[in-house]
């Protein structure tokens, strides 16, 4: 990633030619590199950083947009989803929003892709060395919603006093029979913090360990940057007689046939019609050029 | 081994000398010294603003001392002075070989999570990872503090005060401590639930060999539950004895008000 800034080219730049390659000037970027670099460090030690002001409300993934504005170089190859999908609100207003700022290349495409922003999903094609994973983060903090102090949880992660987290699982096991979480599944990160993998369904637990590329989370309003490094161990929090699993669905996606695949459920009209399709739209519509089909084709 | 267990018998589990915190220029507690031995239970009362609660935060290590010394008989039989731990240390016995019972359950319990998860916490706290024996743990201690099994997956809010406060003791006697600190653990329980806790706790201290240090303000409590007492008084410690001793026979002229003022009926 060449993070210098370029020549302007001031016949082809565009309306916002003022602002800095990528929006946030060269100081800023610095800070929140420093952060990352800590962050890759100490893997899923969650690093404070001067969070600043982006012109995007909190919540619309401002942790990720300042990461990835950070990190970015003209060379690279960006590409934005949102639940898996590289065309929803979210994502194509992240994605203009570098367009506009860099003019650096966007794909839809996961393996054309160097950097990848993502709200809430992990690409289906697996992931390989060199790209980069950029997570918007709304909650940092796995401990946070069984104690609510942030000293004590900074002591609690300091002391490996994990305990807790357990207490969250033993909660779900006593209520619904099994293990409820379904997103935002705490992880142990190389066997010594607790980590909050974003809100995420727990299907893409098992894709973060051992992962060829690097994997960046940001949470803008929180103030927190945190990383998983290439190739580290990644483990999801579990009980010896309720081991992890992965959400299991009952049928293939309706479009591409793929059932080894995360699905969204997409009503149809007001008769109780759906249908589940791929939560990836890449993935499924690569599968679907390459001539697989499901049952509904539409 | 028997002889080095009769050697860490006869050693006190917990040494305090000369223990003095200050709130700044008021004094919490001053000049306080006592032995605790395994096995005893030691009353510490006097009235309100006296510093029993300070005096039990500082042994505790919950608070700072000014000055002085707090020595505790680790489980491999050396004394250790609590202040020189570090906090993972302070923090990993208070967890594993303390106890403490607050007076308000509140403060004790995690109200947003069952029964069963709240006895269980210092389990999953020290490393057990299998939910079938957490919860037979839990299930049997729910039964030894009187709960009703089926109570197993309600929150502590949905119970009484009383089932709270047995909950609570509950929760911090899954990992077998040494050593209880209750905080008036009676306080704000009606007389016949009192006197149901009390007769719960004097039991649980007899079958485990509890050691504990109780702060009151109720001398009956002191009475049924403690061998030893201490009054206090403006921070400092006015007399000390048996329980029955104080209690019979008082001798500081503070005490014998204190005595003298409990209400007959």
């Amino acid at each position: 990633m060449n993070t210098e800034a370029r020549a302007f080219d001031w016949a082809e730049a565009p309306a916002i030619a003022t602002y800095n390659f990528a929006y946030l000037d060269e100081q800023s970027k610095r800070m929140i590199r420093r952060a990352i670099l800590k962050g890759i460090a100490v893997p899923g030690y969650q690093v404070p950083f001067a969070s600043r002001e982006m012109p995007m409300p909190y919540g619309w993934g401002t942790g990720g947009v300042q990461v990835t504005a950070s990190i970015i170089g003209p060379d690279d190859t960006l590409k934005v989803i949102d639940q898996g999908a590289d065309d929803t609100t979210n994502a194509i207003s992240i994605r203009k929003f570098f367009q506009r700022t860099t003019g650096v290349r966007t794909t839809t495409a996961t393996t054309e892709a160097s950097i990848i922003q993502t709200r809430h999903r992990i690409p289906e094609t697996p992931l390989t060395a060199g790209q980069v994973l950029v997570y918007q983060v709304p909650i940092p903090e796995p401990l946070r919603f069984l104690e609510p102090r942030e000293t004590e949880t900074r002591t609690m992660h300091a002391l490996e006093e994990y305990g807790v987290m357990h207490v969250k699982l033993y909660e779900d096991i006593a209520r619904h029979g099994h293990i409820a979480t379904t997103y935002a599944y705490p992880v142990m990160v190389q066997g010594r913090y607790v980590t909050d993998p974003s809100p995420t369904p727990k299907f893409d637990n098992p894709k973060m360990d051992q992962c060829p590329a690097l994997q960046l989370f940001g949470a803008g309003r929180e103030m927190r940057i945190y990383a998983i490094p290439p190739w580290t161990e990644v483990t999801s929090l579990d009980f010896e007689d309720h081991p992890f699993a992965v959400q299991a669905f009952d049928r293939p996606c309706a479009l591409c046939g793929a059932d080894d695949v995360f699905l969204d459920e997409v009503i149809m009209d007001d008769q109780g019609g759906r249908m589940f399709v791929c939560s990836d739209t890449d993935h499924c519509n690569g599968r679907q050029q390459a001539g697989h089909a499901g049952e509904q084709e539409t | 081994m028997p002889a080095m267990q009769d050697m860490a018998a006869e050693q006190p589990l917990m040494s305090v000398r000369d223990l003095t915190h200050m709130y700044g220029n008021r004094t919490g507690c001053r000049d306080v010294g006592f032995d605790l031995y395994p096995g005893e239970v030691l009353a510490i009362v006097g009235e309100s603003g006296s510093g029993k609660t300070t005096l039990l935060n500082c042994i505790a290590a919950r608070l700072q001392r000014t000055s002085g010394t707090v020595a505790y008989q680790m489980r491999d039989g050396r004394m250790q002075d609590l202040h020189a731990l570090s906090e993972a240390e302070r923090r990993f016995l208070a967890r594993t070989d303390w106890g403490f019972v607050h007076q308000n359950p509140a403060d004790g319990l995690r109200m947003s999570v069952s029964a069963g998860a709240n006895v269980g916490e210092r389990l999953m706290a020290v490393g057990q990872r299998h939910y079938g024996r957490i919860r037979e743990t839990a299930t049997d201690w729910l039964g030894r503090v009187e709960i009703d099994h089926d109570r197993i997956d309600d929150r502590p809010g949905t119970f009484s005060g009383g089932m709270r406060q047995r909950l609570q003791i509950a929760r911090n006697l899954v990992t077998g401590p040494r050593l209880v600190f209750m905080d008036e653990p009676t306080g704000g329980l009606d007389v016949s639930v009192q006197a149901r806790l009390l007769d719960l706790l004097r039991g649980l201290v007899d079958d485990l060999g509890l050691s504990a240090v109780v702060v009151t303000h109720d001398l009956a409590v002191a009475r049924l539950l403690s061998q030893r007492m201490m009054v206090m008084k403006n921070g400092r410690v006015i007399e000390t004895g048996l329980t029955d001793r104080v209690l019979d026979d008082p001798q500081a002229p503070y005490t014998q008000l204190l005595v003298s003022s409990i209400l007959q009926v």
